[in-house]
Formats: structure tokens, sequence, C-alpha cells
């Protein structure tokens, strides 16, 4: 029996195969789903937020690229994921917007992204794929199974990285 | 410390900003009456503080494809405003104000688009006068900016500006319309001291 569970904004959830997470109507926001091949067993955080030390409020893990991550990883090797398998790929950081400001907040999509892949190279997770940036919003289902993330938009074809 | 802590808003705080958006919809619905020459009607609007994971669910889901009309609030109250409706609703406007039969599936001409554009900038310029007016703050808006798309990407934009002071968004919905009756979204987020400024003003 195939499941299918949803993470919402600014929230995670881990998985054995052969669930599949999904989130919905990703923004500006990024999807990261993880996954450790050998035992199937993945995760998926919808993050907002670069960097949980620059903001004061910052009790939700799952809100930020750096503690989303960590909590991701833990709840995943909780259910029994090797830590030295992981692999990630990830989605998101549109910019939904297109404001004629060059405003740092404005750039948000992207800065989420740049967070992202750099904690995960500083955790030495090999990213398989990616599919961000541009302009439009995504709504991803990663498949436990065989480790596909497949990507849903507007007016667009499905595609699978 | 700032007063206002939107995780722990209480009940006379929510009665201000209620009071606020009430004012703010019913100029705006006004405002757009004018515009399309009918008369409108309106319910009264509903304030909710919600969870971010909950937040796409109230317009229909997450997925569901909306109009977004998006401003970035300088002077006294700096932040952004965002009005909001679904994609649908938004075909039933232009109809109305530029009399053609559009459905979901049909592409907006460059006339539509330009449309919306100025019935956003018309809701937002009365919701935001009426605010200026009661806590006599001046509030600048910059030019509209619009995005189609699903609910949750849109809303990604305001819900990240609400991430970085809580946990919390805070959305006014109010409905205009008698037998199709379109629903739009109002979404304020001033910065944190803005909050303060506001309720200051206010007396509070």
């Amino acid at each position: 029996m195939q499941n299918t569970i949803k993470v919402g904004m600014a929230d995670l959830n881990v998985c054995v195969a052969p669930d599949v997470l999904t989130t919905l109507g990703l923004g500006s926001c990024v999807g990261i789903a993880l996954y450790d091949p050998s035992s199937k067993i993945s995760g998926m955080a919808h993050i907002m937020l670069p960097d949980s030390t620059q903001i004061k409020n910052n009790s939700n893990l799952a809100k930020f690229a750096d503690t989303g991550i960590n909590e991701l990883i833990a709840q995943m090797i909780k259910l029994g994921a090797n830590r030295n398998k992981l692999v990630a790929k990830i989605a998101g950081g549109a910019q939904m917007f297109a404001f004629t400001s060059t405003n740092e907040t404005m750039r948000i999509g992207d800065r989420n992204v740049e967070a992202t892949i750099k904690i995960l190279n500083n955790l030495k997770i090999n990213i398989l794929a990616q599919e961000t940036g541009a302009t439009y919003g995504r709504t991803i289902e990663f498949y436990s199974e065989d480790g596909r993330l497949l990507i849903k938009t507007i007016g667009k074809p499905n595609k699978y990285i | 410390m700032s007063k206002v802590n939107l995780d722990d808003v209480d009940s006379l705080h929510m009665d201000v900003l209620r009071e606020i958006g009430n004012i703010g919809a019913g100029n705006a619905t006004t405002a757009l009456s004018q515009m399309i020459n009918a008369r409108i009607d309106m319910g009264v609007p509903q304030v909710n503080l919600l969870e971010f994971k909950d937040l796409a669910e109230i317009i229909g889901g997450a997925e569901t494809p909306v109009v977004g009309i998006l401003f970035s609030l300088e002077g006294d109250v700096s932040g952004m405003m965002m009005f909001m409706l679904e994609l649908k609703d938004a075909h039933v406007l232009v109809n109305l104000l530029c009399g053609g039969d559009s459905g979901v599936g049909d592409e907006f001409t460059e006339m539509d688009l330009s449309a919306l554009q100025e019935i956003g900038n018309i809701i937002a310029g009365a919701y935001l006068s009426s605010l200026s007016t009661l806590t006599n703050l001046l509030i600048i808006s910059s030019v509209p900016y619009m995005s189609m798309d699903m609910a949750g990407a849109i809303l990604s934009v305001p819900a990240i500006e609400f991430g970085k002071v809580g946990d919390k968004a805070l959305l006014i919905e109010s409905c205009f319309g008698e037998e199709d009756s379109i629903s739009g979204y109002f979404i304020l987020i001033p910065e944190l001291a803005s909050y303060d400024k506001i309720l200051n003003s206010l007396g509070i």
C-alpha cells in the first residue's frame, strides 16, 4: 500500500518505500528531498528562509534551510537511514514576482537555493538533480521506491528529475 | 521590545486588525463597484491568523490557480500588501470590466492583464488610503507586480515575510458579489515595527 505524505510550508516529513512524499505549490521556498538508496528511506523538507541564525523567532526547525536539513537527517537516521549514503534532489526557489528593485529580500528564492546547496555541500551530501529558480511555482512528488522526483508546473508537461 | 507578537495576538489586537480589514475592504469594494459601474455586495471580512502549512488550504488548496498582485510599502508603514483572487474569479472581474466572456482555460489578452493590474491598483489604493486615513500614517505603495500561478507559490512570497517574524500569517478574506460571488484576499504584511506604529496611532 503506497501512501502519499504531505509536507506543508515550513514542514518536513520522512518515510520508507513505497511511500511518496509531496509538497504542493512551491514558490520561493525550496523543497529538499533526501534519500538513502540502500534502505529506501527518504525525507522531504519545505524550507522558507536560508538561515535560522539571522532570525530571532527560530523555533520551527523546518522553516530554515540549515536547521531543516539537520532535522531531516536526524529523523531519517532514526528511521534507519545510513547517513553516509544520503543523496539529495532539490526544487523551487522561484522568483514569483518580477520586482524591478534589487532589494535583497526580493531575491529570497535565489538565496534559499544558494543556502541549501551550500549546506548540502558542507554535509558532503551529493545533489543528484535540481530544478530551481525561474519564475513559476512547482508541485513536487518524491518516490522513495526508486528515488525519482516528479515536478509539476502550470502549463508545462510533468517532468522527472 | 515589540508590542506585537503575531503568534500570540490578543483579542483586542485581533479586533483592531479585523476592523482595519473591514474598512479597507469596504473602501476597496466601493472603488471596484465604481470602476465596473455595478452594485457589489460585500460580506463581513474574515480575519484569520494561520499557520503556514494551513495558509493555502483556505484558498482552496495549494495548487489552485490564482492571480496575486503585490505592492511593496514604504513611508511610516513599511512592508508588503497583496491582493489575491482565484483565476476563475479574475476572469469574472475582467469580463465585467471589459465585456468579454473568457473562462479559466482561456489566456488573458494584454488588455485583460492590464485591466487586472489596474483593478489591483485601485483595490489596493483604496485599501491603503483608508488605512492611512484611519491611522494618520503615511503609506506609499509601489507599482503593482502581478503573477499568476499556484496559490501556494504565490503565497510563499508574503509567507516568507511573515516567517521572518513569526510562525503565522494574517489573512483577510472578503467576499464580494451576489450571484457569482467573488472572493478576494487581502494580505497585509507590515514589518513588526510598523504594527506597533499602526496600533499606537490608534491609541492601543
